[in-house]
Formats: structure tokens, C-alpha cells, sequence
């Protein structure tokens, strides 16, 4: 039988560039998120590069009501299940605008609960498949620069690691990616330092090596995990004095 | 970021902005006062180099595949490289195809790029069914020779100065294996060379090199190249055979490329096709695209990078034209590095290289005196109604293009008409005088 990804949030740079590895190895793939017009044409391109099946569907993460529908109607069921959507939001608006630090929390975290639960309820009575989750390497200390955005994404961590915990012995792989920098959509405007910024496409081969070499947990570009180290190591009494 | 083409010059500072779909495209024109389009950077010279560039590679979505008819819709930063992996198992191939595969869709019709088969089978636009293209005015249109004809013809081999190529839908050339049958011959000078242009203009695909550094003779290899049937291929495979590749590390210093290591090059390369001359099978990749195995390869010629002068000469006066052309070369004692001759069939649209003639494609190591050189060039080739590639161009002055241009002043009509506050704008446009408002 052919085997189905879902990717949630599939119009982001990294999931376009996952979707293309994944097709490639021979996956076929159900394109999920708002602007189904362009998934439409990214599953068609995808279809003819590689000549598998995929098809684009509408998918709000914000939407909490839908997300148990929205499932059951996917056709085939998927065997792994992505999800890339997120919201880097403006941190000084959410200082003061409850709607914005909301719509934060909710893309990155509540969203990503309401879909993975239901996901990770299915996949565990099929007895195997996996579950990715891209967190970030904000989520692993909190910034003055994007607290809010990284203790959502804080929290996603620990749902994933909780999750992989419960799912290990039912044979469904949860897989927690960390990000650095990634040069996309979302931080076009900002001014990253190259070196430890990966592109969409190297993210993405980072992802799908984790996929097929069954890790927990990746930083991506790799260096990341030895920066949070040592990030996450520095005692608060200085790091509330520093401003990185 | 600091930007150059492949011949690494010139070297600029640019800004690029990518997109990936149309709303993002429609965003960057609005917001861009002056801009030029920019696919893989593969041009020689500053044709798609302006402060704020707008790089297509990242729109690169396959459209539709018609498997029956050969019919292929692409965006424009899909590169021919993508496309003939999904193309070539499936029996289909580039009608027309450059030397490397490193380029996008988009750049192939904007400088409208022609192959070994440009006397039978016309230039990349020649094969465009139709594409869509965002004007400056941040409009969609659609054109081909039925619809806009005359917006077509001035957008194939337009330099992208008349608008942003969305996407195209191209005819595809039908094969039955991935082999080309080739044929060497030795010539022992440009006249040779010329004769067997003249008596092989049926075969399918013809190119020469020629060796420019002896003096007098200029020996050379003459190629022919004809598509294998299923029952002479060597195997049955749809697919090229995977080679592993060089990769050129970083510039090469200078005495690299020196006149002595090229003869010794030179020498050993006609030795070998002497050797090796009569019937051979060739796949694609060995064929067309030869130098793609060596990555970075235009790292050889050093920081300064180099030159490309492509020109094309009137048949009826090529002979003496190309005798005089190479006697000047040969006194200047500024020899080129590689020289490729092919004879060349006519060519519609405004601002298209080929015509009916022979073209020279000379590599020249930037060099003191390098410009003298090229100017009076210039003049040679415009002294016999020739003209210069704009694809291969970082140099010439407004003079020399309108003279080898003819058609320019109908160009810059339309372009008047699609973009009149001359959005689209390269380096190379404001040097030539390609912007509406000069018109």
C-alpha cells in the first residue's frame, strides 16, 4: 500500500522544501493550510516531479472545532503526520494587544495540541507511523526579543517529548525539530547572521534524515544544539542582565 | 549582497528578492520603483544585474505535462536541469538546449538561448506555445504568436525589459534513448571547418571548436550530433548514466589558465579528437552539457573572471569577416581561451541573436587592453552587419547595439507601451539605451 504524509501548514518554505524530500523517497502527500489555491499547485507539481498522489485541503490551526472533522475525512489516513505551521507574531504589539500574544499562543501551541492529539490517537491504534513536530530553538530559553513565541513554542516541546514518551511503545516515532535561524517568509525582514543560518531546503534534508534515522530530537542547522547548550546553561542572575 | 554573473563580471551590490508565488511577484514590482529579473546568474555579463533584482528560482512549480502530446508548462524559475529529470524518462526532450542546464525556463525565452540545432530547429522561442508574463504595470498577460504576437516577439530574447515571465508552456522534442550519435572530424583550418558547416547543414546538431592560438591555420574539430533510434542505442535506458563531477574549489590563481598551459591544452584536446575521430556514442549529458560536470568551473579563470564575445556574421560575408576578425585577434596578442563556431539559421523576434551567418563564441581572461581589444571588434563585426549577444554582453556601447539591433526602435515601442516608466532596468539596458523614455 502507498504510504500518505499529511503535512499541516504546507504552504511554509521549510514544509514546500520537506514535501519535495518526502515525495521524492516516494510518500505520497496531503498538503494542508489556508491558501489552498497555491497548495493545489504545489500538490500538482509535486505530482509531475515525482509522480506520486497529492492533493491540497483546507486547514485552519486556529480553527480548534474543525481539527476532529477535518481529520476523519482525510482520505487515505496518513501514516506520518507534520506539522509546520507556526507565528512568529510581533512581540512589541503583544506586549500590549491581547489578541496578538493570543494568536501567537494559538498557532504555535493550542493548534498544534488540538491537530497532533487527534493524530497521535490514530496513529496509535494503527501501531506505527510518525509524528514531527518544529518547534524552535526559542522554546529552549526565554528572550526578552520573543518571549511570548518562545514559551509557546516552549510548550510545544514538552508536548512532543511527552508525547513521544507515551507513543514509544505503541511504534509511532515522535520527532522534535528545533530550528535556528531559517532564511524564509517569516524572517525575511530580519538580518541573520549567515553561518548560522540554514536555508529552507537544508532544514528540510535535516528533517527527513531525522524521519528516516529515527531521531528524537534535532537542532537544525546542527550547531544550534551546542549554542542552546551553553544558552541554556548560563545562570538567570546573568542572563537577565544580557540582551542576545 | 555582492552579485556577478557567471563570467564574474561585473561584480555589483545588489539586493535580491525572491518569491514563490504570483501574489509575491505582483508585491515586489509594486514595490521596487526599478528592477531586472534574474534566474541562475548563468548570462556573461550584466544583463540581469541591477541594484534591486528580482530572482525567479524559487517559482519553480511544474504546471501541467501533456505525456501525449509533449506539451510542458512550467514556471519561469524551473531550471532545465529539473525538467529534463522529469522529462527525459518519459521519452521527451528540449527542443533546443544551451550548453548548460543551469538555467531557468524564464531566462532561456528572455534571451531567447539557442543550441547546436539552431539552423534547424530555431532558438528556445521558437518552441514557446505560450507563456504569461506580469508587466511592470502589474498586469497578467498571456501571449504567444496567436495572442499579443507583437508583445511575444519582443519578449522572447527581451532581456526581461518588458516584463516578469511568469510561466511558459513549451513543446517538447520526442526521443527514443538517451544517446547521440556523433560524428568527429579534424579539420585543419577555419575554411575546412566552414566547408563542413555548409555540407552537413542537414544533420540535427552541428557545433566546431576551434583552436585560436596557433597562428594562420586555426585547426579544429568539427561535430555532428544526430538523435540514436531505440535500436542503436547502446542500452535501453531513459536515463542518462550518473558521472560523478569535479568541482572548482575556489578562484584559481591567474598562471593557471596561462597561454602555455592552454596550448599544451589545445593540443592534447585535437590530438585526442584526431584520435578519436569518426562515429561515437555520446549520452545527452556528455553532449550538451559537457563543462556542467565540472561545478564552478568559471572559477578557472581567476577573481577578474573573463569575457564571453559572441558574435554572428552575415553568411554571404562570414569567410572574409571571420578572417579578418581572427587576423586582428592574432596581432593583438590577446589569444581567447576556448572559441566555438557554428553556422547559424534566421531568427524572428525584436531583440534575438541568431541570424543567418556564422557565430564565433570566444572566452577571453580579463586582461589589460582586453577593451581596446573588444572595441574595435565591435566595429569589425558592425562594419559587416553583425551583431554582438546580449546574453554574453558587459561591455558594448549604445552605438554598436543599435547598429546590430535594427529592430530595436520597434522594442523600445513596446516596451514603451507595457512599461513607460521603464521598471524593468539593468545594468545593461541603461548602457545600451534600452529604457522607454530615450525612445
Amino acid at each position: 500500500m502507498r504510504k500518505s504524509v499529511l503535512i499541516l501548514g504546507a504552504g511554509s518554505d521549510v514544509a514546500r522544501a520537506l514535501a519535495r524530500e518526502l515525495a521524492q523517497a516516494g510518500y505520497d502527500l496531503q498538503l494542508a493550510g489556508r491558501k489552498v489555491e497555491e497548495l493545489a499547485k504545489d500538490a500538482r507539481d509535486l505530482e509531475i516531479r515525482f509522480g506520486i498522489q497529492s492533493r491540497a485541503l483546507y486547514f485552519d490551526a486556529l480553527d480548534l472545532d474543525t481539527h476532529q472533522s477535518f481529520y476523519e475525512a482525510l482520505k487515505p489516513r496518513p501514516m506520518g503526520v507534520v506539522a509546520a505551521f507556526g507565528l512568529l507574531g510581533e512581540e512589541d504589539l503583544a506586549r500590549h494587544n491581547q489578541q496578538e500574544w493570543l494568536r501567537i499562543i494559538h498557532t504555535n501551541y493550542t493548534g498544534c495540541v488540538s491537530i497532533l492529539t487527534i493524530a497521535a490517537n490514530n496513529l496509535e491504534q494503527s501501531g506505527e507511523g510518525f509524528i514531527v513536530g518544529i518547534s524552535s530553538v526559542a522554546g529552549d530559553r526565554g528572550r526578552a526579543a520573543n518571549y511570548v513565541y518562545g514559551s509557546a513554542k516552549a510548550g510545544l516541546s514538552a508536548f512532543l517529548s511527552g508525547l513521544r514518551n507515551r507513543l514509544h511503545k505503541r511504534g509511532v516515532r515522535v520527532i522534535t525539530v528545533k530550528p535556528g535561524f531559517i532564511k524564509t517568509k517569516m524572517t525575511r525582514e530580519l538580518d541573520l547572521p549567515p553561518r548560522l543560518t540554514a536555508s529552507p531546503e537544508e532544514a528540510a534534508t535535516d528533517i527527513f534524515r531525522a524521519i528516516s534515522k529515527r531521531k528524537d530530537v534535532i537542532y537544525t542547522r546542527w550547531i544550534w544544539r551546542w549554542i542552546m547548550l551553553v544558552i541554556r546553561n548560563i545562570p538567570e542572575r546573568v542572563f537577565k542582565r544580557l540582551s542576545i | 549582497m555582492v552579485i556577478a554573473n557567471w563570467n564574474s563580471y561585473p561584480r555589483i551590490e545588489a539586493n535580491l528578492w525572491d518569491f514563490r508565488a504570483e501574489a509575491e511577484a505582483l508585491e515586489l514590482l509594486h514595490k521596487l520603483d526599478s528592477c531586472i529579473p534574474r534566474g541562475m546568474g548563468r548570462s556573461y555579463g550584466d544583463c540581469s544585474l541591477a541594484s534591486h533584482i528580482i530572482s525567479t528560482p524559487g517559482f519553480n512549480r511544474f504546471i501541467s505535462l501533456d505525456q501525449e502530446q509533449g506539451i510542458l508548462e512550467c514556471e519561469a524559475g524551473t531550471s532545465l536541469k529539473d525538467i529534463l529529470r522529469v522529462i527525459l524518462p518519459l521519452g521527451w526532450f528540449l527542443p533546443v538546449t544551451p550548453g548548460t542546464k543551469y538555467i531557468t525556463l524564464g531566462g532561456a525565452i528572455a534571451s531567447d538561448v539557442h543550441g547546436k540545432n539552431h539552423h534547424i530547429h530555431g532558438a528556445f522561442g521558437s518552441h514557446v506555445h505560450s507563456l504569461r508574463m506580469l508587466t511592470p504595470q502589474g498586469e497578467v498577460i498571456t501571449c504567444s504568436r496567436e495572442q499579443n504576437p507583437e508583445v511575444f516577439s519582443a519578449v522572447c530574447g527581451g532581456m526581461g525589459l518588458v516584463g516578469l515571465i511568469l510561466s511558459a508552456r513549451i513543446r517538447l522534442m520526442p526521443i527514443h534513448s538517451v544517446y547521440i550519435r556523433q560524428k568527429t572530424i579534424p579539420a585543419g583550418s577555419l575554411d575546412q571547418l566552414m566547408e563542413l558547416f555548409e555540407l552537413n547543414e542537414d544533420c540535427t546538431y552541428s557545433v566546431a571548436w576551434m583552436d585560436c592560438l596557433s597562428r594562420g591555420q586555426n585547426p579544429g574539430l568539427f561535430m555532428l550530433g544526430e538523435h540514436c533510434t531505440a535500436k542503436e542505442a547502446p542500452d535501453r535506458n531513459l536515463s542518462p548514466p550518473e558521472r560523478a563531477g569535479l568541482s572548482i574549489p575556489g578562484h584559481l590563481p591567474g598562471w593557471v589558465l596561462s597561454r602555455a598551459a592552454l596550448k599544451a591544452f589545445n593540443s592534447l584536446y585535437y590530438t585526442r579528437g584526431r584520435a578519436n575521430a569518426g562515429y561515437s556514442f555520446q549520452d545527452l549529458e556528455s553532449f550538451f552539457y559537457p563543462l556542467d560536470r565540472v561545478q564552478h568551473w568559471n572559477r578557472l579563470y581567476g577573481s577578474k573572471g573573463f569575457l564571453q564575445y559572441q558574435f554572428v556574421l552575415p553568411k554571404e560575408d562570414s569567410r572574409p569577416g571571420l578572417k579578418r576578425i581572427l587576423d586582428h585577434i592574432n596581432s593583438f596578442g590577446l589569444p581567447p581561451y576556448l572559441a566555438v563556431l557554428k553556422l547559424l539559421g534566421s531568427q524572428k523576434g525584436l531583440l534575438s541573436f541568431p541570424m543567418r551567418g556564422y557565430t564565433l563564441a570566444l572566452d577571453f581572461p580579463m586582461k589589460p587592453g582586453l577593451t581596446a581589444l573588444l572595441n574595435t571588434l565591435d566595429q569589425l563585426v558592425h562594419d559587416l552587419g553583425g551583431r554582438v549577444y546580449l546574453a554574453k554582453d558587459a561591455r558594448m556601447n549604445q552605438n554598436s547595439f543599435i547598429r546590430g539591433y535594427p529592430e530595436n526602435r520597434r522594442f523600445l515601442e513596446i516596451k514603451h507601451g507595457l512599461d513607460p516608466d521603464n521598471k524593468m532596468t539593468s545594468l545593461q539596458s541603461k548602457r545600451l539605451g534600452l529604457c522607454a523614455k530615450a525612445y
